[in-house]
């Protein structure tokens, strides 16, 4: 599982300069710099797109598929992220998106946030069930369950075993589809998923719905809102479609939304993969937590937030909010009230600890022993000239073979001036001393030091 | 026991934000050494409890934690006031913590019987005014 998953987030090698911004602010400790650039370790890379957001040189990037990808189907459907409404400044109507996307090309809208109401409705009647470990963790946010996966074992069951609103809604769509062009096959429908992120991506990728992964294709948000713009500026007329989501649906794109939702004050809604983390770590380890419901969204500001989108994740809520003021709340409602199978994932999150050492414990133990008495003798700047983002995370890769110990720079430095020390009349520096600048008798020293 | 790894920890007790942090160390170290799941967490309660309750009531102290291939041996130390019943302290809902530490919820009066409840055994080693040291043991 771990080393056939495919990711979204890749690296530009030509870009990439080598510089320590995205090694120190990956959650994961997923990147190493090796041979001057940076190399993602895809076994622990949960594809959240912080390091997108960080690099200097925008050597980080997603890949998703390009609107050319309409071509490739007989009749296409667009299935847009209710963070795809936040892009907009001055858009006082969702149906002019809508209409946008059918002018791009697209035979067909259904919007994601009608499958998110759906969802809500569900996850309120899933609450109250008898047999639900609690709290229950929405698993809207795909880098999020990636990460419980990875390091939280007991919480793995905690996960929302129903569908999240993407696939939902390519499953309604493709039905939609199918009865109201009965002569299309199946194959020549493309359902395309406009995405606000690359771990969604990443998700659609896997296929983690299984043989329910209705979804054709990705693209980006920030593809279709600079197409989107194109058409949208040609029509100064009334648009012609109307948004069939309401309030609980677009709120789904920024943190709170889908927890609000469930309309029900035990529940905690955080943002920021750190934060995260910490809420995970706690959650993980106390029984004190009374919640039915726990919405983790790894962007800060929520799926407004991904790295895929253009506006900033604040303005852009605060643009939904304006677009949301006058919609039914959820005018999107299950049919009854039995959650259908198919709306249930395959599987079940299955833990994965992507941080073994070894698979022995002997070995294991013996490296973390190796581990600890590195890490002693390093200087504990973590400054990531090594290429390791700590100097903790550099002593297990030199234990794993995978760099070696003189990588780092603090202590070759030391070596190189005790070899100086030692041969202080032949050394080159010794050489240079008459020509560096005598301003400050005082500082001479510490001037040469330094050099 | 030749073969355990020892990791040492200082628990400050000063910054009452940093508290927890030592007990997710050791659940990503029993981690990467492959533990089950359900000895890892155990250890990670008993050790946060503990290491709560040195912040609350000790100004810190250190934690120590040897792993080996039977048992997992966590050991709390603290040059704090020391607990003048031991009994009491156990009882479930017993709490000498502070106002403004009950409000953070904290001081629940379910550390000291987490720790044990968690744990195969528990020593608790106290002298009014000096400290307390406290010992647990997981058994694998």
């Amino acid at each position: 599982m771990a080393t056939d998953y495919k990711h979204s987030v890749s690296l530009d090698i030509e870009k990439c300069k080598g510089c320590t911004t995205c090694l120190k602010r990956c959650p994961t400790e997923a990147i190493r710099i090796r041979d001057g650039h940076a190399v993602i370790n895809s076994g622990r890379c949960i594809d959240c797109g912080e390091c997108i957001r960080v690099c200097p040189y925008k050597a980080k990037k997603a890949t998703h598929d390009s609107l050319s990808i309409l071509g490739d189907y007989k009749y296409t459907i667009a299935l847009p992220a209710p963070s795809l409404y936040g892009q907009f400044d001055n858009l006082d109507n969702i149906g002019y998106i809508i209409r946008g996307l059918l002018d791009l090309g697209f035979d067909d809208v259904f919007e994601v946030a009608c499958a998110a109401e759906l969802v809500s409705a569900y996850t309120r009647k899933y609450i109250n069930r008898e047999d639900v470990k609690k709290p229950i963790l929405s698993s809207a946010c795909p880098a999020i369950t990636r990460i419980i996966s990875m390091n939280y074992p007991d919480l793995c069951e905690n996960i929302m075993p129903i569908l999240p609103p993407v696939d939902i809604a390519a499953i309604l769509a493709r039905d939609k589809a199918l009865r109201e062009h009965p002569e299309l096959k199946p194959e020549e429908i493309g359902i395309i998923f406009i995405s606000p992120c690359p771990a969604k991506v990443s998700y659609v990728k896997n296929s983690f719905a299984g043989e329910r992964n209705y979804i054709s294709a990705t693209i980006s948000v920030r593809d279709v809102y600079f197409a989107l713009l194109d058409v949208m500026k040609k029509r100064e007329d009334e648009p012609l479609e109307a948004t069939e989501s309401g309030m609980i649906g677009i709120g789904w794109a920024s943190t709170g939304g889908e927890s609000t939702a469930i309309l029900n004050d035990r529940y905690l809604a955080a943002d920021g993969i750190e934060n995260c983390i910490r809420v995970l770590d706690q959650i993980d380890n106390s029984d004190m937590i009374t919640l039915d419901f726990v919405e983790l969204n790894a962007c800060s500001g929520g799926c407004v937030g991904g790295a895929m989108t253009v506006a900033n994740p604040y303005i852009a809520q605060a643009r939904l909010q304006s677009l949301k003021r006058y919609l039914p709340v959820s005018p999107n409602r299950p049919a009854s009230d039995w959650i259908p199978d198919q709306y249930f994932q395959e599987k079940t999150v299955e833990y994965n600890p992507y941080s073994l050492l070894a698979d022995d414990r002997k070995t294991a133990m013996r490296m973390m022993s190796d581990i600890e008495s590195i890490t002693k003798e390093l200087p504990g700047l973590d400054c990531g000239s090594c290429g390791a983002p700590t100097c903790m995370a550099f002593a297990e890769d030199i234990v794993k073979c995978e760099t070696s110990a003189d990588e780092c720079t603090v202590i070759m430095r030391q070596i190189f001036h005790e070899y100086l020390d030692k041969r202080r009349g032949e050394s080159l520096l010794e050489r240079f001393k008459p020509l560096t600048p005598r301003k400050n008798p005082e500082t001479e020293d510490g001037g040469n030091d330094s050099k | 026991m030749s073969d355990a790894v020892k990791f040492h920890f200082e628990v400050d007790g000063s910054d009452f934000s940093s508290a927890g942090a030592a007990s997710v160390m050791v659940k990503k170290k029993l981690r990467q050494l492959g533990y089950p799941p359900d000895i890892i967490r155990k250890v990670s309660i008993a050790m946060y409890e503990g290491e709560i309750n040195m912040v609350i009531h000790a100004n810190g102290g250190t934690a120590d934690v040897e792993v080996s291939d039977e048992e997992i041996v966590i050991t709390l130390s603290d040059r704090g006031p020391g607990i003048p019943n031991v009994e009491l302290a156990m009882q479930e809902g017993y709490s000498t913590a502070r106002e403004n530490i009950r409000n953070l919820g904290f001081g629940a009066g379910m550390g000291l019987p987490n720790m044990k409840k968690y744990t195969d055994s528990m020593k608790i080693d106290t002298v009014v005014g000096e400290g307390t040291t406290i010992t647990m043991t997981v058994k694998l």
